[in-house]
């Protein structure tokens, strides 16, 4: 199918971690893309249409068929655009690559989140003792590989971009020191090869807005105690 | 590829427990010979400790001494180890919706069973009612063939067992009535379906161990993950 053929679009919102993943993914791949950028407060009919279930970006839409989940979605782009891959090709290995993704979702992004956007104090050590548990186990995962995915990034390093380049924001905005080269150094290293990363480099968003969004949030937080 | 290159698989699990089930199902399903080792919650058995020392969960896939855990990934392991009666549809497309549904299920439909059986609080109750009814008619808008897969049996068939053999489980033990087949007619024809599927007639485990395990959970109101 000729380039100019494939009508590829992604709907998102700077500053979302979900649709960055989705970004690096298609940079990764070189696919050519519309990016409609959304508002959360006043969804379009367009994202109501294509996510009617969760009404959440990112959607992705390939040909007029939409799919949302960022997790889901990096599989299909790495499916239907079958150079650099994200997976690896051994089931076992795809198999890792999908529970360490999948891990990220349930134990690092709610906690880390949590453990600075929580106005109740017991709730938020809570909080910050779950996200570190669980990125120790990334810690040990990692072991002295460049990359989660080996020598080249994969699946699992795209899940984490939110730990690469979320999580700082976060803690600084808190004052809290978890994610620190002297509690993780080797996913701290990680961190660093991965946002200098050419293709993540021109995925991520520029930081300044997304730090001021953030500390906004935080700050009316504060403000409703 | 050798007769026998299957290898040694061993499935550590709960009879009764519907993750555990799902991957029986499937290795059913691909006529892959296994041994089955029950663990038990109350003693955490050598075996777990052996196979998922980190995150002492079930079930547990091992093939070859490689574990594999998250009932999710390892379906998809099994599809790709071992072939026929594929799991995941072809296209990608389609596998990107059938990761969806399997998702959606277990992320909105057994939590909001789960909170309708096990709230007390009347209007609580009523809300979390209300909630399943949701998610049930979401699926049932969902359902456009015989079976999620199509015209056979899918991952999100499989996944759905949950619907077609615990919710009315949990229903009778709780005296809910969720999935009628007034307010949803196709989901109520599928649930029956599936039940009779002679593959799945012949692997569902008997409704005592869960239902013990179910009313155990209830009355000590641990919350669930």
């Amino acid at each position: 199918m000729a380039a100019s053929q494939e009508e590829v679009t992604l709907l998102g919102v700077t500053g979302s971690a979900f649709v960055c993943r989705v970004q690096i993914a298609l940079k990764l791949k070189g696919v050519e893309y519309k990016y409609v950028e959304e508002n959360l407060g006043n969804k379009s009919d367009l994202l109501l249409k294509y996510n009617p279930v969760y009404k959440k970006v990112p959607v992705f839409v390939h040909n007029e068929k939409p799919i949302p989940e960022s997790l889901v979605i990096v599989e299909y782009i790495d499916e239907t655009w079958k150079h650099n891959p994200i997976l690896p090709s051994d089931p076992y290995q795809r198999a890792l690559a999908r529970f360490w993704s999948k891990f990220i979702d349930d134990r690092v992004v709610g906690a880390a989140w949590k453990a600075v956007y929580t106005v109740d104090e017991e709730e938020r050590e809570k909080n910050v003792e779950e996200s570190f548990e669980a990125l120790q186990f990334l810690e040990n995962e990692l072991k002295d590989k460049k990359f989660f995915g080996g020598e080249e990034f994969g699946l699992v390093d795209i899940a984490a971009v939110y730990i690469a380049f979320w999580i700082p924001i976060f803690q600084e905005i808190g004052g809290l020191e978890l994610f620190t080269s002297e509690n993780f150094p080797k996913l701290y290293k990680w961190s660093q090869e991965f946002v200098n990363h050419p293709v993540v480099k021109e995925s991520l968003p520029p930081r300044d807005p997304v730090f001021a969004f953030l500390k906004r949030r935080y700050e009316s937080l504060s403000a409703s105690k | 590829m050798a007769e026998n290159h299957e290898g040694e698989v061993k499935l550590l699990g709960f009879v009764g427990s519907p993750f555990t089930y799902r991957v029986q199902l499937a290795l059913k399903l691909k006529g892959a010979q296994y041994e089955f080792l029950e663990d038990n919650l109350e003693h955490q058995s050598q075996l777990l400790l052996k196979y998922n020392p980190i995150h002492k969960k079930v079930p547990v896939l091992v093939h070859n001494e490689k574990p594999i855990i998250e009932s999710l990934v390892i379906l998809e392991y099994v599809d790709e180890t071992w072939n026929g009666n594929p799991i995941l549809p072809e296209e990608p497309y389609p596998r990107a919706l059938a990761r969806f549904w399997a998702k959606f299920i277990d992320e909105k439909c057994l939590s909001a069973v789960w909170k309708a059986a096990s709230t007390f609080d009347e209007k609580e109750r009523e809300k979390a009612v209300e909630e399943s009814q949701e998610v049930l008619q979401i699926l049932e808008n969902e359902l456009k063939d015989k079976f999620f897969g199509g015209e056979a049996l899918g991952l999100v068939d499989i996944v759905g067992t949950f619907v077609a053999f615990w919710l009315p489980a949990i229903e009778q033990l709780v005296g809910l009535e969720l999935l009628t087949s007034e307010k949803f007619p196709k989901l109520y024809n599928w649930s029956h379906e599936v039940l009779n599927l002679p593959v799945v007639k012949e692997t569902l485990p008997p409704r005592e161990p869960f239902f013990a395990a179910f009313k155990a959970r209830l009355e000590s109101l641990t919350p669930s993950k």
